[in-house]
């Protein structure tokens, strides 16, 4: 039905300042796409340029089959979710969610069906006839949300929307988030700081870095197959071990360790990834294992974090999750890197060396 | 709460001495509203007390029942027709707070919303504006009036009290705009408001506790303004209250008439206390809260 294209989209404040840079993404229907990136890394401009809220320098924005890019946000057709609600404040709920459809002439009886759907979706019943002034945060979410699907629109955009709540309650809104979002057909863009929203909410994921789009794909792949040194330690937490190694032969050193390398790699510097999850208590047949002292233990209640020095080389540390009930010495604990689950990243381009 | 047995928990400051610190601090606050309003009262009591009770040798602080009289408030109306002031500072105050809220407003809001280049040139001009001691703007302003033959005309007190509250509201109202979470107009947008139905209806309704503040201020200044009033303004029925109030006479030339003098200044004031009274809590409200996360 409706399709979300970007082509080319470059917006720059100024020569130096270009949040974001030559970005060509689409978003099909029944997608969740998660834009996430660090501060400043140009996310919340992509969003705003598919809103219409800021004119790009260059490229295109196509919703459907129509180039929107030179039409003002309201007849866009999209819905935006933004990260402070943004509920208007001297209306109630009631008028809030129906904003959108009152500035589009719909007849009344339409408006008030579609208000008393979305408001049983989320809950809002008896809040309709409340100022926003009078409602918790959690609340004022929801008549946020309400107002965005109500309008039925071709592309869903959302703000940030969790980063309001506290903890407890994110985790709850995230689950409704994603029932909800699951019956809606439109592309969703969704823009966030938070991996785990990013991880659970997403069928596509877009990892940005500086205006550059450094990894777009399905949250398992990315968690699996991260693209670039950027990606490995940005998505995953806590955060993969990634240690700069020079080639020795055809293994790498790691301290008084060798850890072989793929085949066929030819770069001279190279860079060592793997997940604390990944790194485990050794077994019978495991052949590439490193030892050295713990010094730093951080209970994290199901596993242990344990950081460790790797004999040969302290300046060297690796960090890994062990299960609570597992028992191992503080002293010259060993660990097995699987082979399989090392990420190799070029120590010069910080690109992905295998597969 | 109500729970806690009383008698067996006496509190425990009652034995501590007289707690100094409440003291000092009603005794500051009833100096404060002594310092402050009784001058307010003495009129007040004057504009009531007969002439002889004025006069009397002995200061006659609060008068008795029969010193009490509504003469000088009858008289204010009867013999001074003191309504056709009134009406003239009203209509002239209120006109001139209109426009200046109606011109300082969507200046202040571009000033506030807009990259404009030499936006803080602007902004430094505007202010300059306010740093003119106003009687400097005098001499002008008269020749002016002269040239377009608008003395006697309301427009001659219009126009100079709009242009010289304009930079205090521009000021304000941008303040309070750069407050005003730039999401909400966003949202508007978003939602299909073109500009002028956004401000109308979105930013205009928030912005009231602003409006109201400094329209206060606008419309205070424009009721008490006197020189202006004074020089542009001959003809009898063009007077504003500050202006008549200044100029009462007594039966004699030697006489000061105290009691109608007292009575012009409450009537001149009350409107401004019921004006205040009636938007103090629209003035309090934050009418923001809860619109984005506070």
């Amino acid at each position: 039905m409706s399709k979300l294209e970007l082509q080319n989209l470059t917006k720059a404040y100024s020569r130096d300042i270009v949040p974001v840079k030559k970005l060509s993404l689409a978003v099909e229907d029944n997608e969740f796409l998660t834009l996430v990136g660090p501060s400043g890394c140009g996310k919340s401009t992509i969003l705003r340029l598919i809103a219409g809220l800021d004119q790009p320098t260059e490229g295109r924005v196509i919703i459907g089959d129509r180039d929107v890019s030179p039409l003002p946000p309201g007849d866009r057709n999209i819905a935006m979710v933004f990260q402070s609600y943004a509920l208007y404040p001297h209306m109630t709920v009631r008028d809030n969610i129906a904003s959108g459809l009152k500035m589009r002439n719909l007849p009344a009886g339409d408006i008030q069906k579609r208000v008393q759907e979305a408001s049983g979706v989320l809950g809002l019943d008896p809040l309709l006839d409340r100022k926003p002034a009078k409602l918790s945060g959690g609340q004022r979410q929801r008549v946020a949300l309400a107002r965005a699907l109500v309008r039925n629109p071709d592309v869903f955009l959302l703000d940030e929307p969790l980063s309001n709540l506290d903890a407890l309650l994110r985790e709850q809104v995230r689950a409704d988030l994603k029932q909800i979002f699951a019956d809606q057909k439109s592309p969703i863009v969704y823009v966030t700081h938070d991996q785990t929203e990013a991880m659970t909410l997403s069928t596509k994921v877009a990892v940005l870095s500086n205006g550059h789009l450094q990894q777009l794909g399905h949250p398992n792949e990315i968690y699996k197959t991260p693209a670039n040194r950027f990606v490995a330690s940005f998505i995953g937490s806590p955060q993969m071990n990634l240690i700069p190694l020079s080639r020795v032969g055809n293994d790498v050193a790691l301290g008084d360790f060798r850890v072989p390398l793929p085949s066929g790699s030819t770069a001279k510097s190279v860079i060592l990834g793997i997940r604390p999850e990944h790194l485990r208590l050794p077994r019978e047949g495991d052949a590439c294992t490193v030892s050295g002292d713990v010094f730093l233990v951080e209970n994290l209640g199901m596993s242990d974090l344990v950081s460790l020095r790797v004999q040969g080389d302290p300046s060297l540390t690796l960090r890994a999750l062990l299960p609570a009930d597992a028992t191992w010495s503080k002293e010259n604990l060993r660990l097995a890197l699987p082979p399989e689950l090392i990420h190799w990243f070029d120590g010069d381009t910080e690109q992905r060396l295998n597969a | 709460m109500t729970t806690a047995p009383q008698t067996t928990a006496p509190p425990q400051t009652s034995d501590r001495g007289i707690p100094w610190m409440r003291v000092l601090l009603w005794a500051a606050i009833a100096f404060t509203v002594i310092f402050s309003l009784a001058p307010v009262l003495w009129q007040v009591l004057t504009s009531v007390k007969t002439n002889d009770a004025i006069t009397a040798d002995a200061v006659v602080y609060f008068p008795g029942l029969d010193q009490l009289t509504a003469d000088h408030y009858l008289d204010l109306f009867r013999r001074n027709r003191f309504y056709i002031y009134m009406f003239n500072s009203a209509l002239v105050s209120i006109v001139s707070t209109v426009l200046c809220l109606a011109l300082g407003s969507p200046a202040a809001y571009a000033l506030a919303r807009l990259r404009i280049p030499g936006e803080q040139v602007i902004l430094a001009i505007v202010l300059v504006v306010t740093l003119f001691p106003y009687i400097l703007l005098f001499l002008g302003l008269l020749e002016v009036v002269r040239a377009f033959g608008l003395a006697n005309n309301y427009l001659a007190l219009i126009i100079p009290y709009t242009a010289i509250n304009l930079p205090l509201t521009i000021l304000v109202m941008r303040s309070f705009f750069q407050q005003l979470p730039k999401d909400l107009e966003d949202s508007a947008r978003v939602d299909g408001y073109n500009t002028v139905q956004m401000l109308w209806r979105i930013v205009l309704p928030m912005t009231l506790p602003a409006l109201v503040t400094t329209g206060i201020l606008a419309f205070i200044f424009a009721w008490n303004e006197y020189l202006f009033a004074l020089t542009f303004m001959t003809r009898e029925e063009m007077k504003t209250i500050p202006v008549a109030a200044a100029q009462l006479g007594g039966t004699t030339l030697f006489e000061v008439p105290y009691g109608p003098l007292a009575a012009a200044t409450v009537v001149g004031t009350l409107p401004l206390v019921l004006l205040v009274l009636f938007f103090q809590r629209r003035i309090v409200q934050g009418l923001t809260s809860g619109s984005v996360k506070g």
